[in-house]
């Protein structure tokens, strides 16, 4: 801050330039400028502190978030919570494994729908259609499909499957989940693909190489790295999710077992975590809420584990949100 | 113009297939590329097929509430249908409250985090805070419930609420009513956590896209940091802003299960205060669902969805225009 | 240039054998948790997909029954039994739109329901509701209440614990100045429709909320199932909430005297509930669809009532069907223990006589009654 004002006071080799001299304040002038000048600063160092101070508020926030979870919940994880069905409500023992297991089930399921049809779209809308109308279109109408709540993806599952077919179904969660992760897996796709230089898509069709070729082993191969995490992202952002599952998986004590019976991935209700830890949190038992903990743990660390290992590993990919 | 509409000159021996004649602006498509260039259009095609089915849906389920209904959940308080009454304005109020509150608390919030992230702090510093912010985005809306009802309600209703309504502010009228807890305040409070991420994310992205050589002829004229975010970049990035602040909307008004934790389920009453218990689209949806009796109760949920579809949509579409707009004003590719 | 692509295509393909591996171990880990646990659930372990699960859903009020009948009929027959509480309105929307095997209610159906739906009624057991409170100083029993004034706080027009009511029916109490905050159902529940119909028949004056599944409350927070309510009341202090006395004793809630109709306190216990359920008109009443609140008798509980399951006439499975009613017919001839263990009454003999030649004679599939005697 130059506080006298003149350059060619304070700057004896541009004294020359200074063709017109700015005359010196007067010492009120000073003592304004300095009280204004101190305003500022002030100013500015109430907004900083203010910045930092939310900055330490979400990452408070996110600590004790964490903290509560692992402290409440690592007491129910045990062997048994990872091989043994539920107990029933006040009896000791048991865990949650059913419940993994069909979480992993839907979520793979999902993934089957999602990824590969999610990961085409962002070729056409990154090669292909670029900016034209229809690619403008397309994703313009995803957007709005990312912005959709989880449980309109549910209610639209619960129409098309759980309704017609008069039963609730795994399989009816997972398309409600694939409902979600497909506009995900479009945009960080997209995102991931428009990295790529447009020298290497020059370079690879100047050499005659087919469209398909150049877009799959070149272009695509090229961004592996964020493709995968993207994937793995999604994936995982949609395994923590309840509300799909609430008209369309509803929740099961049992394994899953084969395809088409009762307890069947595309016959009966599948046990999933999320339905499962809802249930649990929600009802007055104490072995059933400490289990829930428990399961709230194995979900958190899952998709913050996931989340972190895959920035770190792959770290071209693109930021997710 | 697409790469592929060069002037290809024929190799010598005519390799691929029989002889062409260097014909100008011929596209030179080979079989495999226009089944490849079709599945991708088909998949692209799948993503708005499935958003028009859901639109779809919803209208055909919500049909029967629509022609039968006609206005009464849009003027009627008390969600009732057991005794006839399908009043969607406590669940449209609950929905807008919650959602203004947690608006309240996390744009200011996500905006100091912003310049503290792109501004104020070492790279270092920013890339772990960023990071740190952004996982609470990645932590399921059931593990808020759970950390909501478990450790803030009994924290807020010991505490928390006592002290507002001992203080000048409890006599408000919306800091009335007993303190349990559970309730809209409390709701609006963990929805402002989960979507402090959303619009501190894009926030950063949007003030990172200042171009920095306006920053520096700001900062090279003796500005403070605050006077160069407010006269500099909230000029490039207001729309962006504006955008991230419609994206938050968007996701509050549509999160369910922490709000169904934490809200209280009242579907009959407007609450009058905010430590009331009340209710949300989302939540009514959440609790009610999976026992409509009769068609017309199923139908009038429809409606719910609808409604809420319809609203998130806009705000989404309002979003995007907005940070169009604030691309286009940085230079970046719209 | 060459060394960079081989560097970066090495590091890439280590990044994703990396990747590859853990889904490997995911999947070894999902597929041993498979193999150990399957165990103690599956009877046929190692046969092929055999579908021997009933699926039912319904009222939260039996749920800790029908949980533990669950488990003891799986331990004998190896067949399971997957009971979703999601409110007796769930139960029979469920059932008519045939998602499920059984539908449960406490709400019984009318004659026309059941006509015009194609179902069939009957009770498997009876249980009582209790008011549950949760207040510093008060133990299980200590607080008396009658319908009067529990209908005026459920209409909001006592606010306060030290009200003066209160304070009349509890003399010896030392009762806080906290605010009431009253928990009812944010589900469509049999539960509310006993206690309701038991407000509108004993203090009729004062209740003008109505009777149902589901009412426009005129105060108070709202909890998913008897599970929520519990859960409520036990989180927020001064509230008062009404549930299934199993969800009261299983979580050591703090429970209530209420004064039944020939104006005694009574205690809720197996015994009170079982007085209520006594005198009651099975036989009479279509589809056994009885209402027990608010019965004579010097130590009848007032609100108690029964909790019934629906099925189809028409199975689309014989099989089905009948591995279905092979569980209530166990239940009533085997189920008598568990259930007074939990403080359920069971259903006695000569109308669970009555339910199998009567109700399940009705049960048909492809013409044929699916169960026999």
């Amino acid at each position: 801050m130059i506080e006298d004002g003149t350059i060619a006071a304070n700057d004896p080799a541009r004294a020359s330039s200074a063709r017109f001299p700015v005359p010196a304040p007067s010492p009120a002038e000073r003592r304004t400028r300095r009280r204004s000048v101190a305003r500022r600063r002030f100013v500015n160092k109430v907004v900083t502190v203010g910045a930092w101070t939310a900055g330490a508020i979400g990452i408070f926030f996110m600590g004790w978030i964490v903290l509560t979870v692992v402290r409440r919940g690592i007491g129910a994880i045990n062997w048994a919570f990872f091989t043994e069905l539920p107990p029933g409500p006040g009896d000791p023992g048991g865990g949650l494994a059913n419940a993994i297991v069909g979480t992993i089930v839907i979520t793979f399921g999902a993934a089957l729908i999602g990824i590969p049809v999610g990961f085409f779209a962002a070729v056409y809308l990154a090669e292909f259609g670029r900016n034209g109308r229809i690619a403008t279109a397309i994703r313009t109408i995803t957007n709005v499909v990312l912005g959709v709540p989880s449980i309109v993806a549910g209610l639209f599952a619960f129409a098309i499957l759980v309704r017609p077919l008069s039963h609730y179904s795994g399989f009816a969660g997972s398309v409600a989940l694939a409902f979600i992760m497909l506009p995900v897996m479009t945009r960080t796709a997209e995102d991931i693909l428009n990295l790529v230089p447009n020298d290497l898509r020059e370079s690879a069709l100047a050499i005659g190489a087919p469209r398909w070729k150049a877009t799959m082993g070149v272009i695509v191969r090229s961004a592996r790295g964020g493709l995968i995490t993207g994937a793995i992202l999604a994936v995982v952002r949609v395994s923590g999710e309840t509300a799909p599952l609430l008209f369309t998986a509803l929740s099961s004590p049992y394994w899953l077992e084969g395809l088409f019976g009762q307890s069947g991935y595309f016959g009966g209700p599948t046990a999933n975590l999320t339905k499962t830890v809802y249930d649990y949190a929600t009802s007055p038992y104490q072995n059933w809420q400490d289990l829930a903990w428990g399961g709230a743990l194995v979900i958190i660390v899952t998709v913050l584990g996931m989340n972190i290992l895959a920035r770190l590993i792959f770290q071209r990919g693109k930021e997710w949100h | 113009m697409s790469t592929l509409e060069w002037d290809v000159p024929s190799p010598p021996e005519g390799r691929r297939g029989a002889a062409r004649s260097a014909a100008p602006r011929r596209r030179v498509f080979k079989p495999g590329d226009r089944l490849f260039r079709w599945f991708t259009v088909a998949c692209g095609a799948a993503v708005a097929t499935a958003m028009f089915a859901l639109a779809g849906v919803l209208i055909a389920g919500s049909w029967e509430a629509v022609s039968t209904l006609r206005l009464e959940p849009l003027t009627t308080v008390a969600w009732n249908p057991s005794g006839g009454e399908y009043g969607a304005l406590t669940s449209l109020y609950g929905t807008f409250v919650t959602t203004l509150i947690a608006m309240a608390i996390a744009v200011p919030l996500a905006l100091a985090i912003a310049l503290l992230l792109v501004d104020l702090a070492h790279p270092k510093v920013s890339r772990v805070v960023g990071t740190a912010i952004e996982m609470l985005a990645a932590v399921p809306s059931i593990i808020f419930g759970m950390w909501g009802i478990f450790v803030i309600v009994p924290l807020m209703q010991t505490y928390v609420q006592p002290w507002i309504q001992q203080s000048p502010l409890g006599a408000l009228p919306i800091f009335g009513g007993a303190p349990i807890g559970l309730g809209m305040l409390t709701a609006g409070i963990i929805l402002a956590l989960m979507i402090l991420p959303y619009v501190t994310a894009v926030s950063r992205d949007v003030l990172k896209m200042v171009p920095t050589v306006v920053k520096e002829a700001g900062y090279g004229m003796g500005s403070t940091t605050f006077e160069v975010l407010r006269h500099v970049s909230l000029r490039y990035a207001l729309s962006g802003i504006v955008g991230a602040v419609f994206l938050g909307l968007g996701r509050a008004l549509g999160e369910t299960m922490a709000v169904t934790f934490l809200i209280g389920g009242n579907v009959n009453t407007i609450p009058q205060s905010l430590f009331d218990p009340g209710t949300t689209i989302a939540a009514t949806l959440a609790n009610t669902f999976n026992e409509a009796t009769d068609p017309l109760h199923v139908s009038a949920l429809m409606e719910l969805g609808l409604i809420l579809f319809l609203i998130t949509m806009v705000f989404q579409l309002i979003a995007q225009m907005w940070l169009k707009r604030a691309r286009r004003m940085s230079g970046t590719r719209a | 240039m060459s060394k960079e692509r081989t560097r970066d295509r090495v590091s890439a393909g280590r990044k994703v054998a990396f990747v590859v591996l853990v889904a490997l171990v995911v999947l070894a880990m999902t597929l041993a948790a498979c193999g150990d646990g399957g165990a103690p659930a599956s009877g046929s372990g190692g046969a092929a997909k055999t579908d021997d699960t009933i699926v039912g859903a319904g009222a939260s009020f039996p749920f800790p029954l029908y949980s533990k009948w669950g488990q003891e009929y799986n331990a004998e027959s190896g067949v399971k039994l997957n009971y979703q509480s999601i409110g007796s309105g769930g139960g029979i929307s469920a059932i008519e739109q045939n998602t499920v095997d059984f539908g449960a209610s406490d709400a019984p159906l009318d004659a026309a329901e059941l006509e015009a739906e194609g179902l069939v009624q009957f009770p498997m057991c009876v249980g009582g509701i209790v008011m549950v409170v949760n207040l510093d100083g008060v133990e299980s029993g200590a607080l008396k209440l009658d319908a009067d004034t529990l209908a005026s706080i459920y209409m909001g027009t006592i606010t306060s614990w030290d009200d003066a009511a209160i304070k009349s029916l509890n003399p010896g109490l030392d009762l806080p100045a906290t605010d009431i905050t009253v928990a009812h159902r944010s589900d469509g529940s049999g539960t509310t429709w006993i206690f309701t119909n038991y407000l509108t028949a004993a203090a009729g004056d004062v209740w003008t909320a109505g009777a149902d599944k589901e009412i426009d409350w005129p105060t108070g927070v709202g909890g998913k199932g008897n599970e929520g309510v519990a859960a409520s009341v036990q989180q927020v202090k001064g509230s008062i909430g009404y549930v299934e006395y199993a969800y009261a004793k299983q979580n050591s809630m703090t429970w209530t005297q209420l004064q039944n109709a020939d104006g005694t306190f009574v205690d809720p216990s197996l015994e009170s509930f079982g007085q209520a359920a006594a005198e009651a008109d099975w036989t009479g009443t279509p589809g056994f669809g009885v209402v027990l609140v608010d019965q004579p008798g010097p130590d009848t509980w007032p609100i108690t009532g029964a909790s019934f399951i629906l099925m189809r006439k028409e199975q689309d499975d014989a099989t089905r069907g009948k591995m279905t009613l092979d569980f209530f017919d166990w239940a009533y001839a085997s189920g008598a223990t568990s259930a007074e263990a939990l403080d359920y009454v069971p259903i006695p003999d000569k109308v669970s006589e009555l339910v199998r030649s009567d109700a399940w004679s009705q049960i048909t599939a492809d013409g044929a009654p699916v169960w026999k005697p």
